[in-house]
């Protein structure tokens, strides 16, 4: 317990105490765009296979709180540890452990879905070789194997997004981030990216973080954290989050927690 | 990150870049035939208009296309420059500097590989040109075609750094066309690509100084020079600096602390 305290006295300066560093752990997080505030003491952590769902309405800081994880730009206030790496201070480690589904769409369509995914193997520095078996494996798991010659720009939405997931893995990271990743999709596809992810959580251990505003992604096997104007407002398993907020459904949790109406 | 990371990463940016540039069939022929309209027909128009007197490097008298073609050997590096930061916005408002930006690599290292992947596409261009300008009566010594290659290489990343510069200071996509009008034409008129600065100080001593003051300029007068096998320290000091001021811009610019991208989120 006092190694545990002593290691809080300078997160993320020496890096990870042990490998046991939790995949993702925000404190005190605050941001503002000028006078506005984006993000107000945000707290919350993510263990080793976790899947926790991140809803919140349109404007709620989910994407602001991405671009901080991701190191878009750096926060204000507070620490983000990835693995027990400060992504301020150590942003290399903590970014090699980290993959990333945006919200736009960002593969390139002027290049074929292999170029694409050799692309970002690169970025991460992997011998090409090496990316060549890897993605070999990914574009298989997510069924697209027929397609890995083919322009980006003939596939549809629904098999981009699948690509999408194909190339944040890739790098082989143990945490993975969706922000909003099903919008525009049709149920197929939102279901095949539910049912993946799922799977990466449960059978590979994976932590992930989907951002959304879809109640219906929310299941009862996820955790949730209900961020709203910035803040979280609960955070837990979903049925547990249910029942502290006195409702029977998430649907109507979310409705007395924030007062608001969701989609 | 060992070194061989930021070899294959660089590698990686490089290949993607060229293979965008290759499969835009019609970027690569606009990029082409933009310098040739000027070589082919506005100098054979202007031919008997402009008399250029001898004046360094060239020797003797020359007939005015021999004058511009490195003038529009700046223009293909100068749009080239402006085109990376074109796609670089383009890159942004799509989402897919995102992905960029994400790179374990560190960020300075990521605007270098992008920098030195669009000169290099832009000092391919320039050999292309020169090879075609052969055949339009453009005979620059034989050891020429050796020596302009550093002017052209550090011509285009000064002016690819402005790219990326003014891609880290404009949001909109749709702005290029205002990068057109504010940068590259005035650049371009007001330089010594199309005529020689004296006639300009004759016409109009300020206009003279604003030429001057134009790193444009001194990137076209550094190429012209080097295609001659000759060294001009003020082009390649101006030149230089240029290229530093601009990189330390852009880098600042793309900055996660400091950045103009960090001020400017928040309409999300």
């Amino acid at each position: 317990m006092l190694q545990v305290n002593a290691q809080t006295e300078d997160p993320g300066a020496a890096g990870p105490s042990s490998r046991e560093a939790p995949p993702l752990v925000v404190e005190g997080l605050s941001h503002a765009f000028g006078k506005r505030q984006a993000l107000r003491n945000v707290s919350f952590q993510l263990e080793r296979g976790d899947r926790t769902m991140l809803l919140g309405l349109n404007g709620a800081g989910k994407t602001t709180l991405f671009s901080l994880i991701t190191r878009l730009y750096n926060h204000r206030g507070g620490s983000i540890r990835i693995f027990g790496w400060e992504i301020k201070r150590k942003p290399s480690e903590a970014l090699a452990r980290l993959g990333v589904v945006f919200q736009l769409p960002t593969l390139d369509l002027e290049l074929s879905v292999a170029q694409n995914l050799f692309y970002h193997a690169a970025l991460h520095g992997l011998p090409r070789r090496e990316a060549a078996s890897r993605l070999k494996r990914e574009i298989e798991r997510v069924g697209l194997t027929d397609r890995l010659r083919e322009n980006a720009r003939t596939l549809s939405g629904g098999q981009r997004r699948r690509v999408e997931i194909a190339r944040a893995l890739i790098h082989r990271p143990r945490l993975l981030l969706l922000d909003e990743p099903t919008v525009g999709l049709d149920v197929a596809s939102r279901q095949f990216l539910l049912d993946h992810v799922r799977m990466l959580c449960r059978e590979e251990g994976l932590a992930a973080l989907w951002a959304t505003h879809l109640i219906d992604e929310v299941d009862d096997e996820a955790r949730v954290i209900v961020l709203h104007r910035g803040q979280i407002l609960a955070e837990g398993p979903v049925p547990e989050v249910i029942r502290r907020a006195n409702a029977k459904s998430m649907r109507e949790a979310f409705d007395n927690l924030t007062g608001e109406r969701l989609e | 990150m060992r070194p061989v990371h930021y070899y294959r990463c660089m590698r990686g940016i490089v290949w993607r870049e060229a293979l965008r540039f290759l499969n835009q069939r019609g970027r690569f022929l606009a990029a082409l035939v933009r310098p040739l309209v000027w070589l082919l027909i506005f100098a054979t128009g202007f031919r008997f208009v402009l008399g250029v007197s001898i004046i360094p490097p060239y020797q003797t008298y020359i007939p005015y296309q021999v004058y511009i073609a490195p003038g529009l050997i700046g223009m293909i590096l100068l749009f080239q420059g402006m085109q990376s930061s074109l796609s670089m916005v383009w890159d942004r408002e799509t989402g897919s500097m995102r992905t960029l930006l994400v790179s374990p690599l560190p960020r300075w290292y990521l605007l270098l590989s992008k920098l030195i992947a669009a000169v290099i596409v832009s000092v391919l261009q320039a050999y292309v040109f020169l090879i075609i300008g052969y055949f339009w009566g453009i005979h620059p010594p034989r050891w020429g075609y050796l020596t302009v290659l550093p002017a052209l290489i550090l011509s285009g990343m000064m002016l690819s750094a402005l790219g990326l510069f003014l891609s880290s200071v404009i949001r909109q996509l749709q702005n290029f066309a205002g990068v057109m009008n504010f940068v590259i034409f005035p650049m371009f008129f007001a330089s010594s690509a199309l005529y020689p600065l004296w006639t300009v100080k004759q016409a109009n001593e300020k206009l003279y100084y604003l030429c001057m003051a134009n790193p444009f300029t001194h990137a076209v007068e550094l190429v012209r020079f080097a295609l001659y096998e000759k060294f001009n320290h003020v082009a390649f000091a101006v030149v230089g600096g240029c290229l530093v001021l601009f990189a330390i811009l852009a880098i600042v610019g793309y900055d996660p602390g400091r950045g103009l991208i960090a001020r400017r989120q928040g309409g999300e």
